[in-house]
This record gives structure tokens, sequence and C-alpha cells, in this order.
């Protein structure tokens, strides 16, 4: 028996009369049969979050169930695609219904007649479980597709298709186990709720490099690790989310713009295409998938698209590749949580959010990591996942930004003030933090050399001292500071300007190698060494810092990696230029 | 299919409930008839048994037991042609200025629907508004929104109407319109703008909308609506280029505080509903640009701070959505400076493909990012000679504080009739930065610094 319309209140509808509803199972509301989402049950109410706009649906018309819980598609044709939040493909919306978004379109999220080149790597006999891998497709030249056994499926392989094109819906093996034959194909669909299973988590020490001069060094994240960037409007989180998605060196990228501008979807779609992947050399785009429900679009499928979002990283993490999800805005996420739960009439928490918000961003958090892939062979990939985060006038008293801190390992604090100095990445130095930081430490005192934590935890000091002399500076004037603490400073405004700054939109800025951002650091360092050592022998402030040496360090970042001087011979060139233009007026 | 009842049985503040209806849409238009006129709501909840309908134009002197409602079985709508130009409507779309009612082409959902983001199209023409505070640093683009953050006495209105009467493409003769929504304004504020489209001949491509502040309040739920359903006709089916200006947002979120407590909802900060970023996202969103269409829309809406706090929920939320903001601030008014246009609290987020070669100058990014690092260090510098008196400053914070005050006096500071080129804003920039050592302008590359520094000095 099909159910019918008993009350509608926005996004929120509830209904009657369904034959055993099940939570979280997909429903098509009213005549225009609008996608919804089973989110409660009442006796014989069922409530139901609409994921597009319910105007003009009437009590009495009819809801039907679908019997099957909210899942994504997952297979080849995932990368490059645009999805809205419930992995609705975007740009074939475009070609059924032109440039706005009407309702109740039904589009498979994978094409059906793409055919794909499938290159089987199992011998017939061979015993499989979910996660093993059964075959490749090449997706794009950048992403090798792992074709794999879905995760409920276990059994002996009694037939695979030879190397051959095939469209996702012809079967390419079967499975038997006791008496039943599954016929496999290219996808399966999974559950976005429920996290796909792995062999287990393993402890991740590798850091994700971004190219970005203040997070590889000050704050680094690992692979498989998880990272918020709270801050206010106009601090530059979007900025910081498409850099990270541009330069991260990982396989796949997940962007998932949850609430939203539009444009800025707009921007990933037309940069993406022409912006070179550093690694590979290939666009962007074929690394990437992007899940947009801008805020405009409907409140519900907001709160899926996270979800959908986490669903496909954790798809491509068990192939074995590394992959990075971007998720903008977790607030906008949390706003949604909030308004289903009000027109729910639950009993709210903090600030209207629902008593169930901390555990939901904890569990969505949890599906980060490195882990040891389900299946054979034997691999290991990671998802790290990085949210942003929109407190209310920056306030990271917010309950959303805690309950996120709780469970995050590395916190990337946005500050205002920078911001409005136009100190970019904004990202303030002093509150933010890594708790990666040691074990990262040691990576890259083996990987690239052996004093590259110390020197870090050099600069940090000075950073630190720097603060505290400003609030001395704040007391009694700059000019009653001595001059080793004028240089404290001097060399601090350099570390900011000349290494912590970095320009985006800067062609050659916008990415920084390691051994780029180690040779800054030193330089810095090792200026600030010498003129401390001036200083302290009497030298006069002054003079010492007029060294041009220092205005060819406020350069390094604009020059290309292959022009820059290689360390050692940049080292003694700053020595010399102490000794030759300093030490005659000694 | 038009229903009618005589079952209003609650009236809580604008809200009236009808009972005994069992099939009203969610958003459905509804009609009271009261004993000489008629008022208009719109469905908020619609059960078996009952519809909640928030009543426009208020609630006052309706009566559970005479008043007849009728659902009008669609939503709200209204008829556009090209013979909207040069009209002024009602906050509810209904013409106000005495002409006859123009003829309509066809009806359209006020509500409009979100564009695909996938068929958007990048904003990147520049405008030039002639304003230096504007155009050097916080450019305005087609098919952005960017708000006016502004404060109660502020010249936020002389500020929209310079860059109404002054905005241009360079190198375009296109169509453009204006559209101006006024949202619980006074009729001196909205008889300043209509004035000055009169000065500048735009009243002729001009939609007007006017919902004054003794008119109904939650009548203003509705007007930006119909503003900017004009707004997309005139863009996207009549390839106009089309400002649109929505004054004053604060007033249409107490509105929307107003319906919400009404509804006794669990009120979010400050009492707005939690909801309201959804809300306000679906106006400023209907900015932009589409790909295969010559038309765009901008917005410039404009909010007043209460009390000057950019973290209020209103201009909190808002910022989240647009594309920047112009930041009113009120030192630099008290100092007599037009526009009072804080830059460094201002931003706009398109700016970077607006500009530079070829679009604006190859000179233009760098020189906005000194032009901000060098006032960001003076004002700092200021603050600090306060404190402490001049005589603690280094040599070259006092250079800065120099610098700060003329980027003040000749950079920001300009008439409410002076228009700009964009030539002339950045030789502004250069004049300033000669006064500092050539070391201090890290932000500019050495090329442009040959190039520019000594140009016309």
């Amino acid at each position: 028996m099909a159910g019918y319309v008993a009350r509608v209140a926005g996004p929120l509808v509830s209904a009657k009369g369904l034959d055993k509803p099940m939570m979280y199972e997909v429903v098509r509301v009213g005549e225009l049969k609008l996608f919804g989402e089973v989110i409660g049950i009442q006796e014989d109410s069922v409530y139901i979050q609409v994921y597009e706009d319910t105007s003009g649906v009437r009590p009495g018309e009819p809801v039907e169930g679908t019997g099957h819980l909210l899942s994504v598609e997952l297979g080849p044709g995932l990368i490059g695609s645009i999805y809205d939040g419930i992995q609705r493909p975007l740009d074939v919306f475009e070609q059924i219904s032109g440039v706005f978004l009407t309702r109740g379109i039904v589009a498979n999220a994978l094409s059906r007649e793409k055919i794909w080149h499938f290159v089987p790597s199992l011998d017939i006999g061979s015993q499989v479980e979910g996660g093993t891998v059964l075959g490749t497709v090449e997706e794009t030249p950048t992403v090798l597709h792992r074709i794999m056994v879905p995760p409920d499926v276990e059994g002996e392989l009694v037939w695979i298709a030879s190397e051959g094109d095939y469209t996702i819906e012809e079967t390419i093996a079967k499975v038997k186990n006791g008496d039943e034959i599954k016929e496999l194909k290219m996808y399966h669909r999974w559950p976005v709720r429920i996290p796909r299973p792995v062999k287990e988590k393993l402890y991740s020490d590798t850091p994700m490099v971004t190219g970005q001069r203040v997070l590889d060094t000050f704050f680094p994240v690992v692979k498989g690790g998880s990272a918020c960037v709270p801050g206010p409007f106009g601090a530059g989180k979007t900025v910081i989310q498409h850099q990270l998605s541009k330069w991260s060196d990982v396989d796949v990228v997940v962007y998932v713009g949850c609430g939203e501008r539009g444009n800025e979807m707009t921007e990933v779609l037309i940069e993406f295409p022409e912006l070179k992947d550093p690694r590979t050399g290939g666009p962007l785009m074929e690394r990437t998938v992007l899940v947009a429900n801008t805020s405009n679009m409907p409140v519900a499928a907001r709160e899926a698209s996270v979800f959908t979002g986490i669903t496909i990283a954790e798809y491509f993490r068990d192939m074995g590749y590394h992959v990075a999800l971007m998720a903008d805005s977790t607030s906008r996420w949390a706003e949604a949580m909030r308004e289903i739960s009000t027109r729910l009439e639950e009993m709210p928490g903090e600030e209207g959010y629902p008593a169930y918000l901390a555990s939901r961003i904890a569990a969505f958090y949890e599906r980060a990591g490195l882990v040891r892939c389900a299946g054979s062979p034997e691999r290991t990939g990671s998802a790290t996942v990085i949210g942003a985060v929109s407190p209310p006038g920056g306030d990271l008293s917010d309950p959303v930004v805690q309950a996120t801190l709780r469970v995050v390992q590395v916190f990337w604090g946005l500050d205002q003030q920078l911001a409005f100095s136009r100190h970019f990445p904004s990202i303030n130095w002093l509150s933010s933090y890594s708790l990666y930081m040691e074990r990262v430490g040691e990576f890259y005192n083996r990987a690239l050399a052996t004093d590259w934590l110390q020197k870090r935890n050099q600069a940090m000091a000075i950073l630190q001292r720097e603060s505290e002399l400003l609030e001395l500076v704040r007391l009694v004037g700059y000019d009653a500071l001595s001059p080793e603490e004028q240089l404290y400073l001097e060399t601090a405004r350099s570390l900011r300007e000349d290494f912590l700054q970095q320009d985006a939109f800067d062609e050659v800025d916008s990415y920084c190698s390691m051994q780029k951002q180690y040779l800054i650091l030193s330089a810095i360092l090792q200026v600030h060494e010498i003129m401390l050592e001036l200083v302290r022998k009497g030298g006069d402030l002054r003079q010492i810092l007029a060294n041009p040496i220092r205005e060819r360090i406020s350069r390094l970042r604009w020059q290309r990696e292959q022009d820059l001087p290689p360390l050692e011979v940049f080292k003694g060139e700053i020595a010399k230029s102490f000794f030759e233009e300093v030490m005659p007026n000694d | 299919m038009i229903r009618e009842f005589r079952t209003v049985s609650q009236i809580n503040g604008p809200l009236a409930l009808v009972e005994g209806v069992s099939d009203a849409g969610y958003g459905e238009l509804v009609e009271f008839q009261l004993a000489n006129e008629v008022r208009h709501g719109q469905v908020l909840e619609t059960t078996e048994r009952f519809a909640l309908v928030q009543v426009f134009e208020g609630t006052q002197g309706l009566t559970p037991k005479g008043a007849r409602a009728r659902f009008l079985g669609k939503g709200l709508t209204f008829g556009v042609s090209e013979e909207i130009l040069g009209r002024v409507y009602s906050g509810l779309g209904v013409p106000i200025d005495g002409k006859p009612n123009p003829v309509v082409d066809k009806y359209v959902d006020i509500n409009g629907a979100p564009i695909n983001p996938v068929s958007r199209e990048y904003p990147a023409e520049f405008i030039q508004t002639g304003v230096s505070a504007i155009d050097g640093m916080n450019t305005l683009v087609r098919g952005q929104k960017l708000p006016i953050f502004s404060g109660a006495g502020l010249p936020h209105a002389q500020l929209a109407a310079q860059i109404a009467s002054q905005a241009r493409v360079l190198g375009s003769e296109e169509k453009f319109a204006v559209v101006f929504a006024a949202m619980g304004i006074t009729f001196e504020e909205a008889n300043f703008f209509v004035r000055s489209f009169q000065e500048t001949g735009a009243i002729e491509r001009s939609v007007i909308f006017l919902n004054l502040a003794d008119d109904p309040a939650i009548e203003r739920i509705a007007t930006p609506r119909f503003a900017l359903a004009a707004a997309e006709y005139l863009a996207f089916e009549k390839d106009m280029h089309v400002l649109a200006i929505l004054t004053d947002m604060t007033n249409y979120c107490e509105a929307l505080r107003e319906i919400s407590a009404a509804r006794r909802e669990v009120p979010g900060r400050r009492g707005y509903p939690g909801y309201m970023y959804t809300d306000l996202a679906t106006i400023y969103e209907r900015a932009g640009r589409i790909k295969g269409k010559k038309g765009s829309i901008t917005q410039i809406p404009i909010l007043t701070m209460p009390e000057d706090d950019r973290t209020h929920p209103i201009p909190d939320l808002t910022g989240y959505i647009t594309e920047g903001q112009i930041f009113l601030s009120r030192d630099l008014h008290r100092k007599g400076v037009y526009p009072p246009i804080d830059v460094l609290q201002s931003l706009s987020r398109l700016m970077q493909k607006g500009i530079g070669a070829g679009r604006t100058r190859e000179d233009h990014s760098a020189v906005s990012n000194q032009l901000y690092a060098a006032y960001a260090r003076g004002k700092e510098a200021r603050e600090l000679a306060v404190v402490l008196g001049e005589a603690a400053l280094t040599d070259v914070d006092r250079l800065y504080v120099e610098f700060a005050d003329r980027f003040e006096r000749e950079f920001v500071n300009q008439g409410t009739h002076e228009n700009r080129s964009i030539q002339e804003t950045l030789s502004i920039g250069w004049r300033l930065f000669r006064m500092l050592p050539r070391s201090e302008l890290k932000r500019i590359r050495d090329e442009l610094i040959e190039r520019y520094l000594m140009e016309g000095a």
C-alpha cells in the first residue's frame, strides 16, 4: 500500500500509511516524486526529509518507499563528475532541464552507456572476498580504477570477463557461494551512512604535502589524518580548501561544497581542468570528484552531501589510493541537521543544535584513516579529511567548532586580523596546532634534513618571542627594546612575510616544495644567527640589517624551483655577505 | 483550483490558522476577503486538518468568524514583460505609480529556481564604479553579489546611488537595467534613490519595488523575491545587465524573525531563526552569470549592522554567502572621508579574476596588495603612537603613519559625483608609494616598480 502526505513544513514531510518503512530508506514524495529519506518513525507517522523544494506539495499526495537506504553508486565514471548532495549528476541535469534546477528529475550517477576497457587480473577458481581486486579500468590517465568485489560478497570466482570493452551494466564476474551465484558488475551501491569495511586502521606518519609553507612546516597533517579550518568569513577558508585540493600529494581528491557559494564550485569546474597536477602533469580534474550542494539548493541534501563525499573517498581508499576529502563547510552541514531537528520538534542542545551533533561530527571525522584495505592483494590506502568550519562571528566557542576540535588532530585557526592586513594564508601560528608534529618531524629528519624539526621549532620559538615582545612594545615603545630584542622582531617579521605568507594567486608562489620550504627557512634562521652574534659583539643593528642578502631572501618565494640556488651554495653566500658587508665596519 | 473557507480559527501575530483545509499546497497563495479589502498570505505549513498561513499585510482587523480565505492553487507570481521597466511596484508586486497595468507576457514564480552550479559562468568582467576604494582594492565584477555593510547614519545610500549611476564595463555598450527593492526604509531614503535615478536618466531602465517603513512588515519577506524575479527575467531572457540594489536587508531579517517567533520556533542567535542562512542564500545566490546567456545579475544588498557589529547574525550570515563586502566605517565618516570605506574590513572575493593585464592593468593586483599591507601597517603604527606618543615610533613607522593618513585623504576620499578611471585610481596608489623606501615595496615585482613608480612624478 502506498502512503500519502499528511503534513508539509518546509523540507520536512510527514507521511502516513507507508508499508514497512525503514529508517533512512529513500522514498519518493508527491506527484513530482521528490527524493526524500526517512528520518523518524512514530507509530503510523513517518518523518521524511525531502531533498528537493517542497513548494506546492499537498496533503494527500502519494508517498512511495523504495526499499533501499540512501546510497551512492561506486564504479568507473566518478572521476571528473559533479554531483549534488545525493549523488545526482549536475552535468546531466543541465542537459535534461537547462540552467535552472528543476524538481523530480531522475538520472543515474554513473553513465550506463559509457564504455570502459576492463583488464581482468584474477583467475577463475580464486577465492574472493569483499574488496578483492578483480581487474582494472583506466578511468583517467592518472587514476587506474580497480574494480573490486563489493564488501558484502564472498566466495569462489567461477567466471570472469576477458579483457575488453564493457559498460558498467554488463556482468564482468560471477562469484559462487554455496548454491548461490552472484553476478558482479563494474559498479555497486553502498549506503552512505555506513563506513566501508577495512581490515584494520594503521598508524600513519607520512605527511600529506600540501605545498603550503605554514601548513607543511608548522602544522602538518598526515595521510589518513583529520584537520579542521575554522574561521570567520573572509579569512580565507575556501582559498585554503582550494589550495589543498590543487596541490596535495594524493591520488584522488573529493571536494564537497556543502552549503557554500555557487560560484565557488564554478571556479573549481573552470580551473581544475586547466591546472596541472604537480605530480603527474595531467589536468587536476582527472583526479577530482565534486559534490556540490550550494547554499540555495535544498537543505536536506546538504545534510547528506558530506556522507556522499566521504563514501566516495572511502571507495577510492579501498583501491589502495591516498585520498583527500575537503568539506566546505561543515557548519552548513551542522545547520542543516539543526534545521531538520527543529522541524522534527526535537529537544534542542546547545544553540538549538540537536543533542547528537557532537556524535555525528565525531563519526564523520573518524571515517578518516590510513588502512589495510579489505580483500586481496594486500594494499594500504588512506582518506584524509579536512573540514572547514564557519563559526558565527568567528567565535570559536561555537558548538560545531568545539565538537570538531574534540576529534580532529590538526587545528588551522584562521585569524581575522591577519586577513585584514592581507596576511594570507591567515593561519594564526600561535593558536594553531598539529598533534602529528612529532612523527612528521621524525619523518622529515630522515627524509629531508637531520635538523628539520629543530629548525622548525627554532622558528616557532622566534615567533613566540615576537608576540611577547610586541606586548612590551605596546607598553614601552620600540626604542626601549635592546638591540637583540629588536633583532628578534626583525627576524620574526621576515618569517612572517617571507615564509608564512604565501600568495595563492601567484603562479610560482602558489606551490612550494618541501626542499624550497627548507631552503627559505634555513636561510632566514642562518641570517638570524649571524646577526645575533654580530649584535652581541656590539655591532650596530641598523647597519647589520641593511645587508642586501635579506632582500634576496625575501624574493626567494617568488623564484621558480629550478632557479633556486642550491642550499649549500646559498649558505656560503649568506655567510660571505656578512663577512664582506659587515666585518670591515666591525 | 480555487477553494474557499470561512474557518479561520486562530490568529497569532502575522499568522492565521485555517481549519478544514485538507489539500493546501506548501507555499500556496491565499487571499483573505475582508469587508473592503483583500489581504494576501502564503501557506507555511499544511496538514490534513489545517493550513497555517502568514499574512503579508498583517492580521489587523482580521476576525476568525468573518474572514473568507481563498486558496488560489498557485504560489506567488509576478507578471513580467519589458514594460515593467520604468515602473514602480509595491512590496507585493502591485503597480503603485498610477499608470495603467503593464501588459504581461507571462507570470513567473517569485522564488525562482536555483541555478545549476554547472551552468554558471564565472564572473570576471571588471565593473568600473569610479570609486577608488572599490575599483582599486575591492573590485566589483559582473554577476557578483557584493553587499554594503553599513551602520545607522552612514552614507550607504549615496554610495549605492553613486555606484548605480557610474558603474560601467570598460569598452562595452550593452543593455543595462536597475532593479531596486526597498524593504522597510524611510520615504526619505527611497525618494533619494528615485530622484537619483531620475537625475541620471536610469529611471527609464529601472524597476522599483517599494516597501517602506510604514508598510506591512511581513510583506518584506516577498519584496526581494519579486525584485529578483524581475531581475532574472530581464537578465536571462532579455539579455540585460542588471544591477539589483536591495535595501535594507536588516529589516528583511527582522520580518523573518517575527514570523519565526510567531511560530514559536526554537530561536538561533539573537532570536533569529536557525534557517536564516538558508533563507538569505535563496536571495543572494540569485546573482550571477549563466553560460550561453548574455545578461547578468549583479547584486548590491545594503544592510545596517546593529551597533556597527559585524559579528551580528545579519552581517555575519550575509558575509558567509556573499562574495565579499564593502564595509563602511564610522571613524572615517567622522573624519569627513567620503565614501567612508574601511578597505581593511572590506573584501571582494572575485577581484582576482577581474583584474590584471587585458582587464584592468598588469600592476593592479600588486598595487592593491601593497596598499593593503602598507595601510594596515600604518594604522597599526598610528594606534601605537596614540598610546606611546609619536616619538616612540621608528622612522619607517612614522612614514607609514603618514602613508595611512594620505591614503585616507587622497585615495579613499572622493566626491559623490567624482568618477575616477581605473588608471587614475592606480596612479594615486603609485603616488602614495613614492613616499615609502623602495625596499618596503615587497609585494610588487621589480619590473612593475621600474615601469610605474616614477611615472608621472
